[in-house]
Parts: structure tokens; sequence; C-alpha cells
């Protein structure tokens, strides 16, 4: 039940014995921001009458795509109903809900003791939750299984239950079952996780260390960064220390979230809250890093860090040439707010000035390009989605190609791509769809287990290459939607790699230039040659349209020169609708851009570029 | 539904025109159009500014009719007049379109040129057009016109083919434009002009080369040909979309072009403008080139475009609404543009690269040099006269003129 005022315990002040922290790892879909939605209001933090739907995703992306991007911890004070008298202190953790936030996910998890596995009595678990579920066993979470949604028709919670009794290790009658949407079951919730979620353990007196689990850029106040108290205590106005650069900044505020920023004296052990020291840039406070007292501090930092590292590459380039500043101030700001997001300029002979920037994955990808595009108001043309490289010379030079178009010629010894480990939960009838889709895509069989009688797991290792093109829709529509994936890269494996590039009138467009195994080098030759064909008009000389390896043409084709251009008549009453029509061509002209002497309509990039076949469209990854 | 009139200011109620319009004005030859916007029919590809019905009427219940029109259209004449003011001008060229301006009895017509001579003047050499369709003339009334002071008749053949006129919804027989062109020789017609339409859906190359070698055959001192334009909005159009009609394309109008130009040539015509070729000097549209050169002109009638001075302007369209200005004592003009220098630049390319003599190269900036080289280069335009300081097409490079003002305007 709602805590009471009176017998709070206060932030800093707070008994470990009486702090539960936990996360809810959970599909998207499955309901849990609606859940965490209920905890606020069964908790009295948010009153009925403030609440909107999803109240803890901020971005109006991810409220749209119902997705969760950012991580937030709320603060919510319980009374559980055996022990009304005392009251406990629940934080819960908000953790991402995407495969290419794993690292976000891994630290955040970190912060807690014990997980709520979400999953939709309808549906099922899906692979990106079984992904996420394997994170907390690995990080010795309590695990509370949960379906929600129990009140749709379609719910099968006895078969969903057993699948999860199986997966977690308990029997299914412990599974418990609720209705974010309703409320039914969540009050038993919040009294399972008191009940079963053990209190954070820490040293009081030591030095000392907490770790970042979130960072986030707000305008108003500068970074706010998320931690979670491991030993010791933070106090207000303090100076601390980012453990992994020694850098130190004074504590402007501490406080805890509950769910609006709430300042306070400080965090003591097992507390979760956030600090804000006037950094400007996420990048100087990182997910992952330790954070110690300046004065007396800890020796050594908490495990577990890691430097963001970019998987896919893409070039980003202003549809108007002339809005390239807008777009380098909009990377600047988004930066601001996202430590994983790389990028530096980039110049190409098709598309002008833009900026190569590295992702983490497809999603992110989609994101920072659509925030581009809706919060900026930039119109961008992005080259299709690559992988990162590294080729090995026959005189043993080393090359890390993150553009196509920067393969190197001459004698190459290896090539060298990422590889990751992909897992695919789907129903069994699916099974020969999704192996056909792997095996056509360079994939290796790993294993495949049943997770219940109708629903497989299926494990491959794959090319990142591969699944960063199509891959996610291909899945998709093979398995009617029921396929879910995830991923994490597990290295690098040689491979017979060729760069493919497409010449107009035998000019190279760099744009065009894709790496890709030797097997497939043809196909995309021949449909990019057969599609340009159809997108470039026709100009006034003949334009052959070439795929080429090195010096070996593999497609081609030819658009024919234009033989007419020229209006039957041009008397008086036609003179200014034909100036008219004049400055509009000049003004289409000015669109086109010059591939040699090769006029190519922006169209023609776009539609190449974002075609389904082409690039890493994510759309309906949702 | 005809054309759409292009977006400008408002014309002055009293039509007057900026004195910067005038200035010079003596040192430029001053032609008049007179537009008929009357057809018995509406031809499927037309998209110009012509009614069927004999009667329309303007706002207030003004009249406009075939039987009032030349009334009206020289109410317009003796506004022009009040506009030019004292402009001493002589009227170098008059020239009747439409429309079928043969729907108006002969007589209507010559009265209409008579309107031009008692206000302005025609200069003793004048040369005065008037449009016919070959099936609504006959030798009386070519006779009446001659006599009347018209000097030039051009017919619109189209074709020698019956499928083909048929899918441009003429009404004509093959072989009476032949027919009339002899009348006009009869009636003392010195110049006479064919129109031919190329690249008609359903025409095949050898169905053009008849239209050709009867056209020639017929004997005029000038031939018109032109590819067939589908505009937007035409009956054809929708035909076509509907594909009821398959389209021509582009290749097979260059090929007619071609075999147009060939054609015509061995016949000792040659081209002067990109569709137009004429047996002698002499025998040019004088008319047509005051257009191509800048000059001035005065479009009376409904929707009919003038030039003066770098002001263009337009009339409205509908003859009730022009009725309706004129019996107002209002300019009927719709709008009109103020052409900057470098809109009159522009024009010059646009205009003067479609004729034999081309552009003079110091009317192109730097850039449009450098396209010109390249044209040059790509053989679009003549290496003589380039030598010698003008932009000439050659042949191939006539089929892309569109493409080369482009680049030169630059």
């Amino acid at each position: 039940m709602p805590a009471t005022t009176d017998n709070v315990p206060e932030p800093s002040r707070t008994d470990p014995a009486l702090i539960r922290n936990f996360c809810i790892i959970a599909h998207i879909d499955h309901g849990k921001s609606t859940l965490a939605d209920r905890m606020l209001q069964l908790t009295g933090v948010v009153e009925q009458r403030q609440m909107r739907a999803q109240y803890l995703d901020r971005m109006d992306i991810e409220r749209e795509r119902g997705i969760t991007i950012k991580s937030q911890a709320v603060r919510l004070p319980w009374a559980p109903t055996h022990d009304p008298g005392n009251t406990h202190i629940l934080n819960m953790i908000d953790t991402p809900g995407h495969v290419d936030f794993t690292y976000e996910v891994s630290r955040s998890l970190a912060a807690c003791e014990g997980t709520i596995l979400l999953v939709d009595a309808a549906q099922g678990i899906e692979a990106q939750t079984l992904a996420n579920l394997y994170l907390a066993m690995e990080n010795d979470l309590t695990i509370i299984p949960v379906l929600n949604k129990i009140d749709l028709p379609a719910a099968q919670p006895e078969k969903f239950a057993e699948e999860l009794a199986n997966l977690v290790g308990c029997e299914p009658d412990d599974v418990l079952k609720v209705s974010a949407k309703t409320g039914v079951g969540v009050e038993a919730l919040l009294d399972k996780v008191v009940e079963q979620i053990p209190a954070p353990v820490g040293v009081a007196d030591a030095p000392a260390r907490a770790m970042i689990f979130d960072s986030v850029y707000d305008p108003y106040r500068g970074v706010v960064t998320y931690v979670r108290v491991v030993d010791g205590q933070l106090s207000k106005r303090e100076r601390i220390e980012m453990m992994s650069t020694g850098a130190t900044h004074e504590l402007l505020e501490i406080g805890v979230n509950s769910p609006e920023m709430l300042p306070a004296d400080g965090l003591g052990v097992g507390e979760v809250g956030y600090l804000i020291t006037g950094v400007k840039d996420v990048r100087q406070s990182k997910v992952g890093d330790t954070i110690t007292s300046q004065n007396k501090g800890a020796e050594e930092p908490l495990g577990g860090y890691k430097d963001p590292k970019p998987m896919v590459f893409s070039g980003l380039y202003p549809l108007d040439g002339s809005d390239y500043p807008e777009l380098r101030d909009a990377l600047d700001k988004l930066q601001l707010n996202d430590a994983a997001l790389v990028y530096e300029p980039e110049t190409s002979a098709a598309l002008g000035f833009g900026f190569r920037v590295g992702f983490l994955g497809l999603l992110h990808l989609d994101v920072i390009r659509e925030r581009l595009e809706r919060e900026f108001g930039l119109d961008l043309i992005a080259t299709a989605p690559n992988v990162v490289y590294r080729v090995v010379m026959e005189d043993g030079t080393e090359h890390t190609v993150t553009n196509p178009s920067e393969f190197p010629e001459g004698k190459i010894r290896e090539v060298f791509e990422p590889v990751v480990r992909a897992t695919i939960l789907a129903p069994t009838e699916f099974i020969g769809a999704i192996m056909e889709l792997c095996q056509n895509r360079r994939g290796t069989l790993l294993g495949m287990d049943y997770l219940s009688e109708d629903r497989v797991e299926i494990r491959y290792t794959l090319p990142l290459a591969e699944i960063v093109f199509d891959f996610f829709d291909q899945l998709k529509s093979k398995t009617r939607g029921y396929a879910s994936l995830d991923y994490e890269p597990t290295g690098e494996q040689s491979s017979s790699l060729v760069k493919v590039d497409i010449l107009l009138h035998g000019d190279k467009v760099d744009a065009f230039s894709v790496i890709t195994h030797k097997d497939q080098a043809y196909q995309y030759g021949v449909r990019l040659v057969a599609k340009l064909k159809e997108l470039i008009p026709r100009q006034n000389f003949e334009v052959p349209v070439q795929a080429a390896i090195g010096s070996r043409v593999i497609a081609r084709e030819t658009i024919r020169a234009i033989r007419k251009d020229v209006l039957a008549k041009c008397y008086g009453g036609d003179i200014s609708r034909k100036r008219k029509l004049l400055e509009k061509q000049k003004e289409g002209k000015k669109r086109m851009k010059m591939v040699g002497s090769v006029e190519v309509p922006q169209e023609a990039f776009i539609a190449v570029l974002s075609s389904d076949d082409s690039a890493g469209s994510s759309k309906g990854k949702k | 539904m005809p054309s759409a009139l292009p977006d400008g200011e408002p014309v002055p109620a009293d039509g007057a025109l900026p004195a910067s319009a005038l200035a010079g004005a003596a040192d430029r030859p001053l032609g008049f159009y007179l537009h008929v916007p009357y057809c018995a029919t509406r031809c499927g590809y037309c998209d110009f500014n012509t009614y069927t019905a004999t009667e329309l009427r303007g706002t207030g219940g003004v009249l406009a009719s075939r039987d009032n029109y030349a009334e009206m259209l020289i109410e317009e004449i003796r506004l022009a007049r009040k506009v030019l003011g004292d402009d001493p001008r002589q009227v170098s060229t008059v020239f009747v379109g439409g429309g079928t301006p043969t729907l108006l009895a002969a007589g209507d017509l010559v009265r209409m040129l008579d309107a031009v001579r008692d206000t302005f003047g025609l200069a003793p050499d004048a040369e005065v057009t008037t449009e016919a369709n070959p099936e609504s003339v006959d030798p009386a009334c070519l006779a009446t016109l001659r006599e009347g002071g018209f000097t030039r008749v051009s017919f619109g053949m189209q074709s020698a083919r019956q499928h083909v006129l048929r899918i441009l919804d003429r009404t004509h027989t093959p072989g009476r434009p032949e027919a009339c062109v002899a009348e006009a020789r009869a009636a003392g017609f010195e110049h006479v002009n064919l129109d031919l339409i190329y690249g008609t859906p359903g025409e095949s190359d050898d169905d053009w080369r008849a239209s050709l070698d009867a056209a020639i055959g017929a004997g005029p001192d000038h031939i018109s040909a032109y590819a067939l334009i589908v505009e937007e909005g035409t009956r054809l159009a929708r035909r076509i979309r509907r594909g009821e009609i398959p389209m021509t394309d582009d290749d097979e109008h260059a090929d007619r072009y071609l075999v147009a130009e060939d054609v015509l040539t061995a016949a000792g015509y040659t081209w002067y403008e990109v569709s137009n070729w004429a047996a002698s000097p002499d025998a040019r549209c004088r008319h047509n080139e005051l257009y191509w050169r800048g000059a001035d002109w005065w479009g009376a009638g409904p929707g009919a475009h003038s030039h003066v001075g770098g002001v263009r302007w337009w009339n409205v369209k509908h003859p009730g609404a022009y009725a309706a200005a004129l019996a107002q004592g209002r300019s009927p003009g719709a709008g009109r543009e103020v052409l900057t220098d470098e809109d009159r630049r522009v024009e010059r390319i646009l205009l003067e690269l479609r004729l034999r003599d081309g552009v003079p190269l110091s009317l192109l900036r730097s850039e449009g040099l450098a396209a010109s080289r390249r044209a040059l280069a790509d053989g679009l335009l003549e290496p003589d006269p380039y030598q010698e300081g003008r932009a000439v097409l050659t042949l191939r490079g006539r089929l892309l003129a569109d493409a080369v003002v482009r680049d030169l305007v630059d």
C-alpha cells in the first residue's frame, strides 16, 4: 500500500535493509511502461490527476514508437501488505529495451539486485527479452517472472507460465499474473519485490564508490548522471572524481527521482539517485564509470566499464548542401546526450559534404536519423550502413575501413569482418525459413533449443554486415512477424570480401560503393545497375552504367542518349510560360548532383539508398 | 480547358504602360496579333483559347458573339491607340489567328484589318496573315481577304492521312488543303503556308513522308512542322491516359523531325526556326520573327498576349469577360510582367537560339560560355558561326534546343 508520509525513510539516511533495487526486463509492447505507470500510481508518487500514459518515456520518438531508449530511476516508497508499518524504498530502474543498447542494459542490471521479467501473456518471451534475461542471470539477479495482459482474450497464461518457468527454473505457479492496464496483481507484485529481491549490501564506512548507469543531457541543468551507490556515501557539495579519467567535479546537486528530481543531502549504500556537476557533455560522465570522492577516494573502481564502440557506420549528407553547418550543429547537440555517437566530416564526390557517423546498431542509426530530421528539421540522405573492416595487405600493413570508398587498392592478403552471435526465437513452423535465410546470409548454425513444444530458440553466427542490410525485415516477413532477433558481437572472421564500385560514364559514384562477399557481388551489381538505369534520366550523351570489382566490370547497362528536348512551338503567347518553365527546370537542375558529367537527380540517390534491399531499413522493428 | 495564363501583376484599368516600355519604340517594328476564339468543333489535341459556342455572355449580361466579335476587337484596337499615345510607328505585320479566323465572315476579318490601318497605318510592305481551316474557306472568301489587304494565308493541313486526321479530330478530307493552296494562289496570295503535325499516335514513318510529299506537291512557299504536344487537360491526353491511344515517344519524334529536315531541304525549303521552313528568305513569316526577336506587338482578343518594350501582358481568356471589360472602357488585360534585364537576356537566348541566325555569344556569361564550348564539342553547335561569335544549333542541337538553352543561360 502507499506509504504514509511520516514513516518514509529519507535519502542518505535509508537503512540498506529497507532498499530494493530492481528493473523490468520486457520486450517492446509487452507493457513495461504501463506497468511502471501503475507502480507510480499505486505507490502514490504520481497522483491520479497528473498521470499520463508512459510517464517515464520522455522523448517523443520513444513514446511514438513505443520504445525506451534511455533509462531512468524512480524511488518508490512501499509499505508491504504483510508488514505495513515498515515502509521500504523500491528503486525502479528503467532499462533500454533494444539490442543496440546492450551495454547500457548491462549497467542498469548491475545497479540492481533483482528484476521483474515481464512477458506478454498472449505472445510469450521474445529474443531480446531472452538475451536480457540471460544477462540478468549472469549478473546473479533475482528474477520475478510475471505475465502481463492477462485480461486479453488471446492470453494463454498457462502455456507461457510453463515457458517462463522452464527458462527461469521455477514452478509455473510461481509466475505472477498481472494486468498492468487494469492494475490487477500489481500490488501483489510490489509485495513480491520486497519479499524476494535481496537488499543491497555494501560497506558504509568505506570510501564512496558509485556506478554510473545512465547519463542524460538536460538543456537547462547540463548533464544529469544517474548512479547507484555501492559503498560509502556521496554528500552534497563535495568534490567527486570520475575514476576512468581522473576528472574531478563539484557536486552541485544530488538527489532522487520521485519521479521529478528531488534534491537531498546525499546518497548512502545501496541508494539510487541522480547528481549534477555542471558538465555539459555526457562523454564527461560515462555510463559504467565509477564515481568516488576526490578526498580520500577509493583506490579500485567497480568492474565492468567499457567505452562504447560503434558497430555500424553510415554517411549522412544534407539534401541541400547549404544545410551542412546545421547538420554539424545538430550532431554536436545530439552528442551531448549520446556518448556512443561518433562522427567525423566526410566528403563524397556524389553527395557533397557530410559526416561519417558511427552507431551502436541499426536502431541507434534510425533514432539518430529521425531525430535529426524531426527535431532539427534536416532533410538527409544516408548511405547504406556498413560495418568496420580490417584489411591486411600483402606487405603486412593494416587498414581499418569504415567507409567502403576507402577500401584499399592493391594486393590484399586478408579482410576481416565483425561477426555476431544471433539468437532467434520463433514458432517451430518457421525453422526451415529461418535456417534458409541465415544460410543465405553466410550464417553458421550454433544450436537450437525448444523453449516449449511449439517455440524454438535458434542460434547462429552471422557476419554483422549481413544483419545491417535487410536481415530483420526479411526475418519478419518470412515468419509473418513472429520471429524475434537479438545479437551480440563476438569477434571477427576472415572472409572473401570485395568492393563493388558503381560507375556512371566511367566515373565512380562513391556513395554506391559497397563491400560485399564475392558470391554476392554480381547480384548486387546487376540489381543496382538496373535500378540506376531506371532512375537516371537520359542525358545528351549515352551513359554506360557499370558495376565493377577493381577494373573488372561485372554488370553493365546503357542509358541511351536523349534525342529530343525541344518544345515544338514558341510563339507570342508561349514566351512567359516558357521562361517560367525554364526557371523551374533550372531549380530542378540545382537539385541534380553531378557525377562527372552525368546529372543524377537526388531522388535517384534516395531511391537507391533507401530501398528495401540496400539500406538497413529497420522499420517495423517495434 | 484552354491552357492557363501565367501569374503576373495586375494591369491598370486604362491599360497604361510604364514609360520604360515606350522608350526607344520607334526603332522596333510593331505588329498586331488578332485572336479569333471560335471553332466549329474543338480538336482533341488543342489547348488554345477557343470556344465552340457562338454566343458567350460576360458579367452584366454583355454578349460576346461571333456576330459582334469584330466590333469588340476593334474596340481593343482603339484602346491600343490610346495606350501607345503618340507612338508614330506604322504596323509592319498583322496576324489573325485562333481558333478558326475563317469562321468569321471574310468581311469581318477585313474590317478588323481596316481598323488597324485606320488607327495606326500599315507599312507599305506590311505582311498580313490569316490562319484558315481547309474546310472553312472557298475561293470567294479568299478573294475577299486578298482584296481586303491580306497577303499571306496559313492552312492547318496537319496530315495527308485520314486515320491521322481522325485522331486529331480534324474534319477536312485529305487533298482539301492542297486544293486550298491552289485557290489561294488563284486569289493572288503570294505567300501560303501549310502547318503539319508529326508524331500523332498511329502515324507511321510512311504516313509522315506522304504528308510531307503532299504538302510540298501543293507548292506553298512555307511549311511549319510541329511535333504533336499532348497538353494536359485535352481530350487526347485523357484518351492516352486511359490507354485508348498509344503515346508516341520522343525518339520517334526525333526520327520524324530528321525526315522532315531531309525531305524539306531536298525540296528547296530551308529551316529558319526549329519548326519552320521557307522556300526563300522572303517567304519567312515576318510576324513570327517579330516574336522571336523581341519586337513589339499588340495582341488583341480574349487571352491574347502582347509585348511592348519589355512589358508582357495577357488578356482575360473568356470572351464574355473580355467583352464586359471593353464595354466598361477598361483594359481587358488580366495580368502582366515587367521584365528585368536578366529576364530579357534569358528570353533572348531561349528565343534566338531556335533561329538559324542563333544567339550572339556576347549575350552569355562565363558559365554560359563554358557551357557553349561543351555544346560545341558535343556537336550541338555549328563550328563556323561559333568562330564568328554566334551560337547556332546543328541539326542534332535543334532537337535538344531546350537542354542547350538551360546550359547557356547560366
